[in-house]
């Protein structure tokens, strides 16, 4: 596997302000990469300055091995769609498509074939004579599409190219976007500050706060085994009880020691949070043995439609308290309601410990 | 956004490199147009009538000239009192325009606007005929006279009251029905919310109005000439030390004197205006007037009341000069039409005018948002554009006299290479261009920031040439705001009379000019003659706009609907 994109620290600056602070990432040819951080982390600053259009204070950009990082926009090799989509309103679908290909010098017929071909490709055969203010928002993000693909080029930048979209729209574009990328072969960075979308398009999510990378990894990695807390609170939900490290794999909370994955980086003696996501709260079936057990009481049930969200108080420590996941089912089954008092384990190997 | 950001220097792309020397030769332009004639005219105010450099005291002798000094006091004193006249006036029609149910809205929208299409001496005119010597209503006035204070006040407010009522119509239809409707919630008398809500929402609209109007009487040059009489200001003086004495150094002073509160009334709009936040966010709800009898009615005599006197001035012109002899002889006639009886030009400056206008229109329209688009779009560059965007405020502050005067001594200048331009229709063009610069280029720039900005990124993506995309996409969008330019440009090249008066050569005399000269030489009919059919001829364009706004362009422009 040949790394398509090289990026080596990277810094941004907005006077004084640091909008990216040497940020280095590689990304894999064909992959498709999602950005995900909060508003206002630098994602778009950082699609820009691979695009060109806002350079870099400091640092490269290589683009399959050619350093691109003081070129314009216009010399390197990418198509972009925007949040808003940037069609042209003046021109029909079928100019805007083709927007691209005019200036190639091809002649009409091969220009036209081209665009037929990718209107098919993004579902619209049918939208070629329409203006885009005929279009429903959905249909303009897959002309904007399609216009980005005519050239076809080697990278495909697309900022936060759904969330102007109403929710079941931006349901399905996914899945076809996806699939269009997956058909298509192109290398794609996508950003987002949806971790749901993220974590069901990327093959590899970069997740960002504060100008810096926090984490790069595949969506199960990044869920299961988040490298930063930041990660593990922006991905997902996940229980932070405050603890204290005792041995490199035994955290005490609240008086009473958890088994835990080996840590090496952290020290005994050391404040730190010990986390569980609440769908790995185990309830059903503890044998006896079973570590990490705590006895607690249903404090609030709240539904959720396909599961219910438990708040459980620690019997032994009030204060102590933290989320699960329990199954329509299993509150069926174990009869639970508010009030009720029950073990359950936290497994180790889904505990996480940040400092 | 700077590109030349330290430590890494981005290559140009031939956009950028096209776009960059696009914007270098507009700064080169618009120094050429505007900054180097005022130079001219701030140098020539230390020399004496030989050019030899004298430092203050050609502002030494202005100032203890007493009766140059009362100019200035005279100027001053006129500016106050019309602007406290007109805008107390402008504000109620503009209240009845967009917060009152008034019957005929646009009937009453179009005559206040009606004063815009015409040389400002067509009301001196107007007057000249109704309280003049000769005049209908004389006797009213006992033993005054309108020739002074008097008539170029009323003038005046005739002159400046579509310029307040735009502005402040502006101001009033800006309001967010829900700051309207917690206000009533909150039991609020009427008073209260008028004081409280209404008042404060139209806070810059009242202070630009009342400096636009300020500046506009001050520099004013057509209405003091025709009917000041013995009072003299500012612009008459100039006026006098330029053509009737020659005394160009004396002239340049007074103009700098004139320029002075011009500039200061400009700076001050712009530091309030800075301070303006958007009040209509994207979420307000536009107010909608519902029916209130009395106040209905009182705002609707108002309206009546104010349409009337307008169109009483600009129907007694209409009269005037349709009238054999006045006051002894009411018959009609078209005889006052025939100019060559009053000015050896005859038609011809009429349609100096028109060519002119059409010039100014076509060459003005492609500079003014070229420009704006190039000093928009242009990445990085930051300096360059930052003398783009002053040059382009610049004729805002500047009057169109003191700009004329800069003209005759920059391009008259024996050793300027661009002195073939002198007295030719060129020059009128790119007087009126550079004087009313600012507008349009205001104009442009609001239109671009409201389209999509990363169309130049999406093309240079596409590796289409910016050019391209600005021809094939952002023009073609921009049209209404590019016939708009057209329009005003046209407009007032047809009316102005201040900056062009200096600059005319006997064959491209125009017809704003000739009006003028006749009206000096005592025919005031055919003075009246002239104004109207400049009158007709702006009025005649703005309402093809609007008919080929409402039919033509609505098939033109089929991708703005739904
Ligand atoms: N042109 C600019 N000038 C100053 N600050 C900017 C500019 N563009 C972005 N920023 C700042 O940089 C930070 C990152 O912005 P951005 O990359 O747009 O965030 P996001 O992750 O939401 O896309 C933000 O704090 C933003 O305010
Ligand atoms: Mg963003």
């Amino acid at each position: 596997m040949t790394n398509y994109l090289e990026v080596r620290n990277l810094s941004k600056r907005f006077g004084d302000f640091s909008a990216l602070g040497d940020v280095s990432l590689d990304v894999v040819e064909g992959e498709f990469v999602c950005f995900l951080g909060p508003s206002g982390c630098g994602k778009t600053t950082l699609l820009r300055a691979i695009a060109g259009l806002d350079p870099q204070t400091s640092g490269t950009i290589r683009q399959k091995g050619r350093d691109v990082s003081a070129l314009p926009p216009a010399q390197r090799d990418f198509g972009i769609v925007f949040q808003s989509y940037a069609l042209f309103p003046n021109l029909s679908v079928t100019d805007n498509v083709g927007y691209g290909l005019v200036s190639r010098r091809q002649n009409r017929a091969a220009i036209l074939k081209r665009v037929t071909e990718l209107l098919a490709l993004v579902g619209l055969p049918d939208a070629g004579p329409k203006y885009p203010a005929q279009l429903s928002g959905g249909q303009q993000q897959r002309v904007a599409l399609a216009r980005a693909l005519a050239t076809s080029p080697g990278l495909l930048l697309l900022d936060e190219p759904l969330s102007a979209l109403d929710a079941r729209v931006r349901l399905r574009l996914r899945h076809e976007i996806k699939a269009l990328q997956r058909t298509l072969g192109v290398t794609t960075i996508m950003v987002t500050h949806d971790q749901e979308e993220a974590l069901t398009m990327a093959d590899r999510i970069v997740v960002m706060n504060h100008g810096a990378i926090e984490q790069v990894g595949t969506p199960q990695e990044i869920y299961r085994r988040p490298a930063t807390a930041f990660v593990a609170d922006f991905v997902g939900s996940m229980n932070f009880l405050a603890g204290t490290l005792m041995a490199p794999d035994k955290v005490r909370v609240a008086g009473v020691d958890f088994d835990c994955p080996v840590q090496a980086g952290l020290a005994p003696g050391q404040k730190v949070s010990l986390c569980i996501r609440p769908e790995d709260v185990r309830v059903r079936d503890l044998p006896a043995d079973i570590v990490n057990r705590v006895p607690v009481e249903v404090a609030e049930l709240d539904f959720v439609g396909a599961f219910c969200r438990a708040t459980l108080r620690a019997q032994a420590a009030a204060d102590v308290a933290l989320t699960a996941d329990f199954s329509s089912n299993l509150i069926r089954d174990l009869g639970v309601d508010i009030g009720t008092k029950l073990d359950i384990a936290l497994p180790p190997d889904r505990l996480r410990v940040f400092a | 956004m700077s590109l030349a950001v330290p430590g890494l220097r981005i290559g140009l792309s031939r956009d950028d490199l096209m776009m960059r020397a696009g914007v270098v030769l507009l700064a080169g332009l618009l120094l050429v147009m505007l900054g180097l004639p005022l130079w001219a005219l701030l140098a020539k105010g230390f020399e004496d009538r030989d050019g030899k450099f004298v430092g203050l005291a050609n502002y030494i002798s202005y100032f203890s000239t007493p009766a140059l000094f009362q100019s200035a006091l005279n100027s001053l004193q006129v500016a106050s009192i019309t602007t406290a006249i007109v805008v107390p006036l402008a504000f109620l029609y503009a209240y009845a325009l967009t917060r009152t149910v008034l019957p005929m809205r646009w009937l009453f929208q179009g005559i206040s606007l009606i004063p815009i299409f015409a040389p400002s001496l067509l009301p001196g005119i107007a007057l000249i005929y109704l309280f003049g010597t000769q005049g209908f209503f004389k006797a009213l006035l006992g033993d005054g006279s309108i020739y002074g204070i008097d008539g170029i006040v009323i003038a005046q407010v005739f002159y400046c009251f579509p310029h307040a009522t735009l502005i402040l119509t502006t101001a009033l239809a800006t309001a967010d029905a829900r700051l309207y409707e917690a206000a009533d919630v909150l039991g609020a008398s009427k008073r209260r919310v008028f004081f409280t809500v209404t008042l404060p929402g139209a806070k810059y609209g009242l202070i630009s109005a009342a400096l636009v109007v300020f500046t506009l009487v001050m520099t004013d040059f057509g209405i003091a000439k025709v009917i000041g009489g013995n009072f003299n200001v500012l612009a008459t003086d100039v006026y006098k030390k330029v053509i009737g004495q020659q005394d160009f150094s004396m002239g340049a002073v007074v103009g700098m004197v004139l320029l002075a509160p011009a500039a200061l009334a400009f700076l001050v709009d712009r530091l309030v205006q800075r301070k303006q936040v958007a009040l209509l966010t994207a979420r307000a709800v536009p107010l909608v007037p519902r029916p209130k009898f009395a106040r209905d009615l009182f705002f609707t005599l108002f309206c009546l009341l104010v349409s009337a006197a307008i169109l009483a001035i600009l129907g007694m012109a209409i009269w005037g000069s349709l009238i054999k002899y006045w006051p002894y002889n009411l018959s009609l006639t078209l005889d006052n039409y025939d100019f060559a009886k009053f000015d050896s030009n005859g038609w011809d400056s009429y349609w100096n005018s028109v060519r002119m206008a059409l010039g100014a229109a076509v060459f003005g329209t492609v500079l003014m948002f070229t420009g704006a688009w190039l000093n928009e779009k242009t990445r990085g560059f930051g300096m360059m554009r930052g003398v783009v965007q002053f040059l382009a405020f610049l004729p805002m502050a500047v009057p169109g006299l003191v700009l004329g005067l800069g003209y005759i001594f920059f391009f008259n200048a024996p050793n300027n290479p661009l002195n073939f331009l002198y007295a030719t229709m060129g020059i009128l063009v790119v007087n009126t261009v550079a004087h009313f610069y600012t507008v349009g280029h205001l104009t442009a720039t609001t239109a671009l920031k409201q389209i999509d900005p990363e169309f130049e990124a999406v093309s240079a993506s596409l590796k289409v040439p910016v050019w391209r995309t600005f021809t094939r996409v952002t023009a073609p969008i921009c049209l209404p705001a590019i016939l708009d330019i057209a329009i005003y440009l046209f407009v007032n090249a047809m009316t102005t009379v201040s900056s062009v008066i200096f600059l005319y050569a006997p064959d491209t005399k125009l017809a704003s000019v000739a009006a003028v000269n006749i009206e000096e030489a005592g025919t005031t009919a055919a003075a009246a003659a002239l104004c109207v059919v400049i009158v007709l001829t702006s009025a005649a364009v703005k309402a093809a706009h609007l008919i080929a706004d409402r039919f033509l362009f609505a098939r033109l422009q089929v991708w703005r609907r739904r």
